[in-house]
């Protein structure tokens, strides 16, 4: 008998043109080329409230960024959720989603941050950082095991 | 000496990436300068010199996380006269517009029910732990979910004409780069109902908002002002492509059915040494004066009629109620902004049940040309881009007017008059006042620049200043 197959959404955000920025679209796009059976994978500049309802439907959701100020070389948390009392803007963070996504949809997805490493976010630098790439690798390296086992009881991991 | 203090809020919340208001305050807390600062890069005039033409539709979606639509038709458009393509196939230009109104219809339905009805529902001094869209939610929680599922259909609409979202390659110079497949249409069909029910149910709340606070909304954050959009040859209202129309305050055309490639005669951007962002104005009135507004308002100002019935009906009802005069009540943008989503969902219904969207005849081809402009109603207004290019099929010239920019000046007014009306005099500057200001700005929907959101980038800071711009406190909300 084997284990039933997790349904995971993978957004990976950020905006490609400002260096480091890219880093969270950059790991989705490898990720995208993989295949990995029972994930979904989506990338876009910002996060925004429909993601609440596609969070919903999942089993897990895990979201990627660059951060100006994680661990090196990443770091991969469970994420809580946050009923924000205003939004600063059409984008939300990782935690509103899924906040609007319990509130909402009742969602039961099991929610998880992964933040990787950035040092440059300028506007129109569409290269990664020599550092950045180096963390995207080893972030990539987590992020195959990690869906190849499908261990999700992780506390943080860096 | 009158000693004057300088606050500063930033960012303002609820509004598109970061800006931040000052109020010089004098000793007595009387308002003596108020400003809306806007944090505007221009470096991607700059970065897009020596790229190639075709790129250009592609990069320009990176400026705004939030509108990457709009200049990405913009720039099409544009590069369109490149090409030197007049006029595109007809299920080219169709597929554009259902991207376009698709962008409109997401784009004014996250505003209204995700920004701006906290303040409508719960009133604008709420307190801010209820005055929220998780308030929202749990108060009217049906409202919630419809802001969320009329933002997805209007995304995958999106999604069906554009392509990805990162890197949507749907326009390209001349044309489109493919059609919509029967299963798509079908898949857009089925919902559209629904949809036309909740614009419907939207309207009817900021109608009913507007017209049972008349007599407050009136003079908040309002003023007499030009008006400038897009106009179809007809007069007709036309979001995606027509002709520049500017009238005053009292509805006398200032110009009409101008060429839009032609803009530079009409319009000047004028530098400030204390914004990042141009003022524009209008030529031939000067820089005093010739200040405008763009977005919603003025589209239902500067138009003769809406061509789809149920915007049409909405429309007469809106200047009936200044009897057929145009409207500058500031927050009857967000009426305006509501007949737009009646307006939107009508068009992506007429252009689903047209056989055009599954042509296949999608690009044309003409002359090379040296320069292009490309002009677009966006979600917030008008938006200008022009581009000049060199014998290497190179970008030698960039130069972008955004909706946010066309708005700048009525955004200074904005903050002016609240601050004077609610703010003077009141020694402590308490949340509630601090959002009438929010509220204001929150009208116009601005999209204030494209900003970075890396974790922990993103603090709230305060900033108080003495009379003579020394720095005496400042707070960070992270």
């Amino acid at each position: 008998m084997t284990a039933e197959i997790k349904k995971i959404l993978f957004i990976g955000f950020g905006n490609p043109s400002r260096g480091d920025d890219g880093l969270g679209p950059a790991i989705a796009e490898r990720l995208e080329n993989e295949n990995f059976p029972g994930v979904t994978v989506d990338a876009d500049y910002q996060l925004t409230v429909e993601d609440s309802e596609n969070a919903a439907k999942h089993d897990i959701v895990i979201f990627a960024d660059a951060s100006v100020n994680c661990d090196e070389p990443f770091s991969f948390k469970p994420l809580a959720a946050r009923q924000s009392e205003s939004f600063t803007s059409h984008s939300v963070e990782p935690a509103e989603v899924i906040g609007l996504a319990e509130k909402l949809f009742n969602s039961k997805a099991k929610p998880f941050m992964l933040e990787i490493r950035g040092y440059n976010f300028e506007m129109f630098e569409e290269d990664l950082t020599e550092k950045a790439k180096k963390n995207l690798e080893k972030a990539w390296d987590f992020l195959k095991e990690l869906l190849k086992k499908q261990n999700f009881n992780i506390v943080a991991c860096a | 000496m009158s000693q004057t203090k300088r606050v500063v809020i930033e960012p303002v919340t609820r509004v598109e990436g970061h800006g931040k208001v000052s109020l010089l305050l004098d000793e007595n807390n009387k308002v003596k300068q108020a400003r809306f600062h806007v944090v505007e890069f221009r470096g991607f005039e700059r970065f897009i010199q020596g790229r190639p033409y075709w790129e250009v539709p592609v990069l320009v979606q990176r400026l705004c996380g939030i509108c990457p639509v709009s200049h990405h038709l913009a720039a099409a458009k544009a590069m369109d006269k490149i090409v030197g393509v007049d006029k595109l196939t007809p299920t080219a230009e169709k597929m554009r517009r259902l991207m376009h109104y698709g962008q409109m219809f997401q784009s004014h339905a996250l505003h209204f029910f995700h920004l701006c009805s906290p303040d409508l529902l719960f009133g604008f001094d709420a307190d801010p732990a209820i005055r929220n869209v998780i308030g929202v939610a749990l108060k009217y929680p049906d409202l919630a979910v419809q802001g969320v599922m009329m933002r997805k259909y209007g995304q995958e609409i999106i999604r069906a004409t554009a392509g990805k979202k990162i890197h949507g390659t749907g326009a390209i110079p001349g044309g489109i780069n493919k059609n919509l497949s029967i299963a798509e249409r079908d898949e857009f069909l089925k919902d559209i109902k629904q949809m036309y029910d909740w614009s419907k149910s939207a309207l009817k709340i900021a109608k009913d908002y507007t017209v049972q606070n008349l007599e407050k909304l009136t003079p908040f954050a309002s003023f007499d002002s030009s008006h400038l959009s897009l106009i179809r040859e007809d007069g007709a209202m036309d979001l995606y492509h027509g002709n520049l129309r500017a009238i005053d305050s009292q509805g006398k055309k200032i110009f009409d059915q101008v060429d839009y490639s032609k803009y530079l005669d009409y319009i000047v951007e004028e530098v400030k040494p204390w914004s990042y962002m141009k003022f524009p104005f209008i030529k031939q009135v000067g820089p005093q004066d010739g200040w405008y507004r763009v977005g919603p308002l003025a589209r239902l100002n500067t138009c003769d009629f809406i061509d789809t019935p149920l915007a049409e009906e909405a429309r007469k009802e809106f200047m009936a109620v200044t009897n057929g005069k145009p409207n500058n009540i500031t927050m009857a943008y967000h009426w305006a902004r509501m007949i737009e989503l009646l307006h939107s969902i009508e068009k992506i219904n007429d252009l689903l049940n047209d056989k055009d969207l599954q042509g296949n005849d999608l690009v044309v081809k003409g002359q090379k040309r040296y320069e292009g402009v490309g002009l677009i109603e966006a979600p917030r207004g008008t938006l200008f881009h022009h581009y000049k290019i060199d014998e290497n099929d190179q970008i030698t010239m960039a130069n972008l007017i955004v909706s946010t920019t066309n708005n700048n000046e009525a955004f200074n007014r904005s903050v002016q008059k609240v601050a004077a009306d609610h703010i003077d005099g009141v020694a402590k500057i308490t949340e509630g006042l601090l959002n009438h200001i929010e509220v204001a700005i929150r009208a116009y929907d601005p999209c204030l620049s494209c900003a970075t959101h890396a974790m922990g980038k993103m603090p709230l800071k305060v900033t108080l200043y003495d009379y003579q711009g020394n720095e005496i406190d400042n707070k960070t909300k992270e």
